[in-house]
């Protein structure tokens, strides 16, 4: 495998990483407050479905993202009214979510555009289109960093940068900041936060909301930026590949950005089946490349390999006493 | 606790919640400018309107039944199985396998053995996350994902190479044998001069669907394991204190739970397609999930619930033939019956709980103050 080469797969890890990325920080948030999401697949498929539909109608992919997001914090709505209103299953409100968003995005866009379940193809404004970062051009005959910068740093949309931004940003909101501390603790221990007479309720909501604007976020990104519009389950399974990116981190956003870019990776080399033969010299299924990334979060969750412990009031909803 | 009377909790209950499903749905129909009434009728004459249509439902219904089943037992441990669709595919595997390369001399007995080879493959597919459940503390419900994952990568690895016949292009596995093909219901209802069911793909293993509906009942209110399966979901300190192992619970129970769950590939890959094709379960694994919240985990309400998805299935494959509403509808309803009988149970079953303690204490105001539970 040449240096170009090399650069390429990485570049495609960095784009294919990016939803994954998002959907593992929202998940983050809301498991961090102590509410299981597996709901993360249908809120980025709402969200994918909505901000394609309106940035090909209005023609402005701002105005399809705000869509988006809406979308996506409707069913975080739910899954808050379902698992902290109503002390629901959590799990299964997340199934249900998932379900509405993968049946819901079809009939609504067969109604709306009549193409079969997809949007139209999406151009121009209504796409995020790249942004090359300062100096690319005069900088990329320089050998080795030349390329690292020009093509691998630079060139892509502009969620990609949100994405990785989002990292320290959680890591600050969460680590260094009086609402990420309640918002840990409410995921530890609610009765002690309640005692403090800080609103169990409200943190959490607060977090499926966040939780919901990041998801919004990976979905448009789908939809916007890595493609040119909404086919029928466009996720193909990231919500529960972020969700494996997320034990596989152990509920941290700087670990997050690790797993999600090696989950990127293995994507990434799965479009490439010609490089990994080249490099190993041998043929590597890309069915065992699809499924690694769920047989190294199974290694991780049984703890063969440091274990993975989720915050201790998770999936369990808030009663007061009585 | 006992708050309402128990018909209340089995019937009303669910009954509320689906109307309230069928509401939203047709709200659906109606905003994507369709007529909810008229897509009932098509639905009711598309699924229940002829024995042709019967045999897709029932056919449907089959594979509804397994799954809930599957998932039924579990939720009786208070585990929560959502596995079923890769345990289904494992149990097609399980099928196909028996089917190819055994010599079956008799239906019958390719029918046994066909079961058996599912339901240990599902079975084996269920042990893994049942036993890291179990001794490693990792929930069964992400390893259960996992799982349904893995094991699509593996059958598309298996179906694409190994078990492609020599010269096919198609995914999938050769014919299985003439000895065992099993008789459809056309096969065994019909007459000289009728023939009823013809061409659906309905077979006798509907029946099997069925003994396994009253076997799960015997197991569960009948048998000691069955005691010991409800005990530790009603409390798992309590069970431990009986001297019952969580252990064998847990791993018990997720091996019965996907042999279940693996047995539907008699119907589906056994009875119908007659080989081993990519993405045979066509989300019935998940189904199970609804069929199960919506029938109480209680095998009969279990049937009940596979009947009626069996006609929202068929029902709703006659409405993408005949009008522009796509197939997907169906999931919207399915996500819509999770929703209001599962997550949102407590929206319903609140409000009504306090309905009952009014009526309960009204007709009697000079009742002494006895607790009302």
């Amino acid at each position: 495998m040449d240096f170009l080469t090399l650069i390429q797969v990485f570049d495609t890890t960095i784009r294919l990483a990016t939803p994954l990325l998002l959907a593992c920080l929202a998940g983050l948030f809301s498991e961090r407050a102590g509410i299981f999401d597996i709901g993360l697949e249908g809120k980025m498929l709402a969200s994918a479905f909505l901000t394609a539909a309106v940035a090909a109608v209005t023609g402005s992919v701002l105005v399809g993202l705000l869509a988006g997001i809406g979308g996506a914090m409707a069913l975080a709505g739910i899954h808050g009214l379902a698992s902290i209103t109503f002390r629901g299953n959590q799990l299964i409100s997340g199934v249900a979510i998932n379900f509405l968003a993968a049946g819901l995005t079809v009939v609504v866009a067969q109604s709306w555009f009549g193409q079969g379940g997809r949007t139209p193809q999406l151009s121009g404004n209504a796409r995020f289109g790249t942004i090359d970062l300062p100096f690319a051009a005069e900088i990329r005959d320089i050998p080795l960093l030349g390329p690292i910068y020009a093509d691998l740093i630079s060139g892509h949309s502009l969620l990609v940068y949100v994405g990785l931004l989002m990292v320290p940003l959680t890591w600050y909101v969460l680590f260094r900041t009086r609402f990420g501390l309640r918002l840990r603790a409410v995921g530890e221990n609610p009765a002690a936060v309640d005692t403090a007479g800080i609103s169990v309720v409200g943190l959490r909501y607060a977090a499926v909301a966040i939780c919901g604007l990041l998801t919004g976020l990976a979905g448009a990104y789908l939809s916007t930026g890595l493609q040119a519009g909404f086919v029928k389950d466009m996720t193909a399974g990231r919500g529960y590949i972020a969700l494996a990116a997320l034990i596989f981190a152990k509920w941290r956003p700087w670990y997050a950005l690790g797993a999600c870019l090696l989950f990127g990776f293995l994507q990434a080399l799965a479009l490439r089946p010609d490089v990994i033969e080249g490099t190993l010299g041998f043929e590597v299924g890309v069915q065992l490349l699809d499924a690694l990334p769920y047989i190294l979060t199974v290694v991780i969750l049984a703890g063969f390999v440091g274990r993975a412990i989720p915050p201790r009031a998770g999936g369990e909803p808030y009663v007061k006493e009585r | 606790m006992q708050r309402m009377p128990q018909w209340a909790d089995v019937i009303l209950i669910p009954l509320i919640s689906l109307i309230l499903a069928a509401v939203l749905s047709a709200l659906v129909i109606l905003a994507i400018g369709e007529n909810p009434w008229a897509a009932l009728k098509l639905m009711v004459e598309g699924s229940l309107g002829s024995t042709y249509a019967w045999g897709y439902t029932l056919y449907y219904a089959t594979n509804f039944i397994f799954t809930g089943l599957a998932v039924a037992v579990a939720i009786h441990a208070r585990l929560f199985n959502i596995g079923g669709e890769g345990q289904a595919m494992l149990g097609g595997l399980g099928v196909a396998l028996i089917a190819l390369f055994i010599p079956w001399p008799h239906w019958t007995l390719a029918l046994l053995g066909g079961a058996v080879g599912a339901a240990l493959f599902g079975a084996a597919w269920a042990f893994i996350p049942a036993w890291l459940q179990a001794k490693r503390g990792s929930h069964v419900v992400i390893t259960t994902i996992m799982f349904n994952f893995i094991a699509a990568a593996l059958l598309n690895y298996l179906l694409i190479g190994a078990l492609k016949p020599q010269g096919s292009m198609e995914p999938a596995t050769g014919r299985f044998p003439e000895a065992t093909h099993l008789p459809t219901f056309q096969d065994m209802f019909s007459t000289a001069e009728t023939a009823l069911f013809r061409g659906a793909p309905v077979n006798v293993s509907f029946f099997v669907a069925l003994i396994a509906c009253v076997a799960v009942w015997a197991l569960i209110w009948r048998t000691r394991l069955g005691y010991e399966i409800r005990a530790y979901g009603q409390s798992e300190g309590a069970a431990k204190y009986a001297g019952i192992s969580p252990v064998k619970i847990i791993v018990v129970t997720m091996l019965i739970s996907g042999g279940l769950a693996g047995m539907m590939a008699i119907n589906n890959v056994m009875g119908e397609a007659e080989r081993l094709v990519l993405n045979a379960v066509e989300g019935a694994g998940f189904i199970g999930i609804a069929v199960a919240l919506m029938g109480r985990s209680h095998p009969f309400g279990v049937l009940l619930a596979a009947l009626l998805f069996g006609f929202l299935y068929q029902g709703g494959a006659e409405l993408a033939l005949w009008t522009s509403i796509p197939r997907e509808l169906i999931v919207v309803i399915q996500a819509l019956v999770i929703l209001f009988t599962g997550a949102l149970d407590n929206m319903v079953r609140m409000p009504l709980e306090g309905l009952f303690l009014r009526l309960r204490r009204a007709p009697k105001p000079d009742r002494k103050t006895s607790p009302a539970e």
